[in-house]
């Protein structure tokens, strides 16, 4: 157990209230394409339900739901995905990211691009939501061992 | 020190704001930044090229797709650099 | 005196983001505290994206999401609603992300400076800096300059 513990009833409402904010931010990042919305602002929601998460039951904590070798693991795969796209579409035969080039339903490059779309977004939302939660693992001052033994 | 600070950035608001006269007024539908024909042409084409509803996700990954891609690669490679500056050595 | 605040009057949205720049770049150049530098330079980054935003509005303009829903064919019949300008938008979200990518680097190279140092204070890193490398403090540097162009 960490040092200070915040009062049991911030710990039951955090506890509650995580899993609805990841929700919201895939809620969010789904409805890029037909909303307010997107990658960029769902990463940083769900990266804040992993940060408020830490902030009340502490860093080693968090660090268990998400470690160090799996944000990088995140933060790189959400960058392949998106290039990856890319280069399907120039395997397709279309240039770097014009989406209509790919065969996925005939006759309708719009519809095609609307899901594409849909997978970038993705790519781009676990890139960010995974830098956000290493930005503040990294800048948070390490935890003290002996100063809690003294306590 | 703080004398010359605040008469530097004086003149450069005042400098700002006699440029800014020109600038068109707040809202206003005849800015040249709006009936430009790139503005009309992604307000028009945005669903049936991309097909989504919301014109700047279109513009964002779509038609500044490239763009896009560099700025996932930007935000990336901060995370590394906090990752590599901050990184606790092993004892 | 009316004439100056018609002319105030008129655009008064630019103002409000000039005196924004100011306070930024004030704190930028003024302050010896290195955070209060980036509180600047993020004030100032928030003076550009608000006066980029501002450009785009259109009066009795709505959200650039084209009306009537997720369907392609129920959003064909509204064609004469007013749309604000989508291309701001854009490229301020994109400021925005490399704007927080920034600040996220500047802070990591504080706390190391910190680290080294034991100071935020720029008089005092530079003292510091001064009194451990003698030879890459700026009158040395100068000096040397000198011995150079003298040869």
């Amino acid at each position: 157990m960490s040092g200070i513990q915040e009062s049991v009833i911030i710990r039951t409402v955090v506890r509650i209230i995580v899993p609805f904010i990841q929700l919201f931010a895939l809620y969010v990042i789904m409805h890029g394409a037909s909303g307010p919305g997107g990658g960029f602002q769902g990463g940083v929601i769900f990266g804040a339900a992993i940060i408020l998460y830490a902030m009340i039951f502490g860093i080693g904590e968090g660090k268990k739901k998400m470690s160090d070798a799996l944000d990088k693991i995140l933060a790189s795969t959400g960058l392949t995905i998106y290039a990856a796209t890319g280069l399907i579409c120039i395997v397709c035969g279309g240039m770097f990211l014009q989406y209509g080039a790919v065969p996925l339903i005939p006759d309708n490059p719009a519809e095609v691009s609307k899901y594409l779309i849909d997978l970038v977004e993705i790519g781009i939302g676990i890139t960010v939501l995974a830098v956000m939660i290493s930005l503040f693992f990294n800048v948070s001052p390490p935890e003290s061992e002996p100063e809690e033994a003294e306590e | 020190m703080k004398t010359l600070a605040l008469f530097v950035v004086v003149i450069t608001g005042a400098m700002l704001i006699y440029a800014g006269q020109d600038l068109p007024a707040f809202g206003d539908i005849n800015s040249p930044a709006y009936q430009a024909p790139m503005t009309q042409y992604f307000i028009e084409n945005a669903l049936p090229e991309s097909g989504v509803t919301n014109i700047v996700t279109a513009l964002l990954a779509n038609y500044r797709g490239y763009d896009t891609l560099g700025e996932t690669a930007v935000i990336f490679t901060a995370g590394m650099a906090v990752i590599l500056l901050l990184r606790r050595r092993e004892t | 005196m009316s004439g100056i605040l018609d002319i105030v009057y008129a655009e008064y949205n630019y103002w409000i983001y000039v005196t924004l720049m100011m306070i930024g770049f004030y704190a930028m150049i003024a302050k010896k505290n290195l955070i209060k530098k980036i509180i600047g330079a993020n004030i100032f980054q928030t003076a550009i994206f608000l006066f980029y935003i501002s450009l785009a509005d259109v009066t009795k303009g709505t959200a650039p999401i084209l009306v009537g829903g997720h369907g392609a064919e129920h959003a064909e019949h509204a064609a004469d609603v007013i749309y604000t300008n989508p291309v701001p938008h854009c490229l301020i979200l994109t400021a925005i992300v490399v704007a927080v990518s920034t600040t996220a680097v500047a802070l990591a190279l504080i706390i190391r400076i910190y680290n080294e140092y034991g100071s935020i204070e720029e008089d005092v890193i530079l003292a510091a800096r001064k009194e451990l490398q003698p030879e890459f403090s700026e009158h040395a540097r100068q000096r040397g300059v000198a011995e150079v162009s003298e040869q």
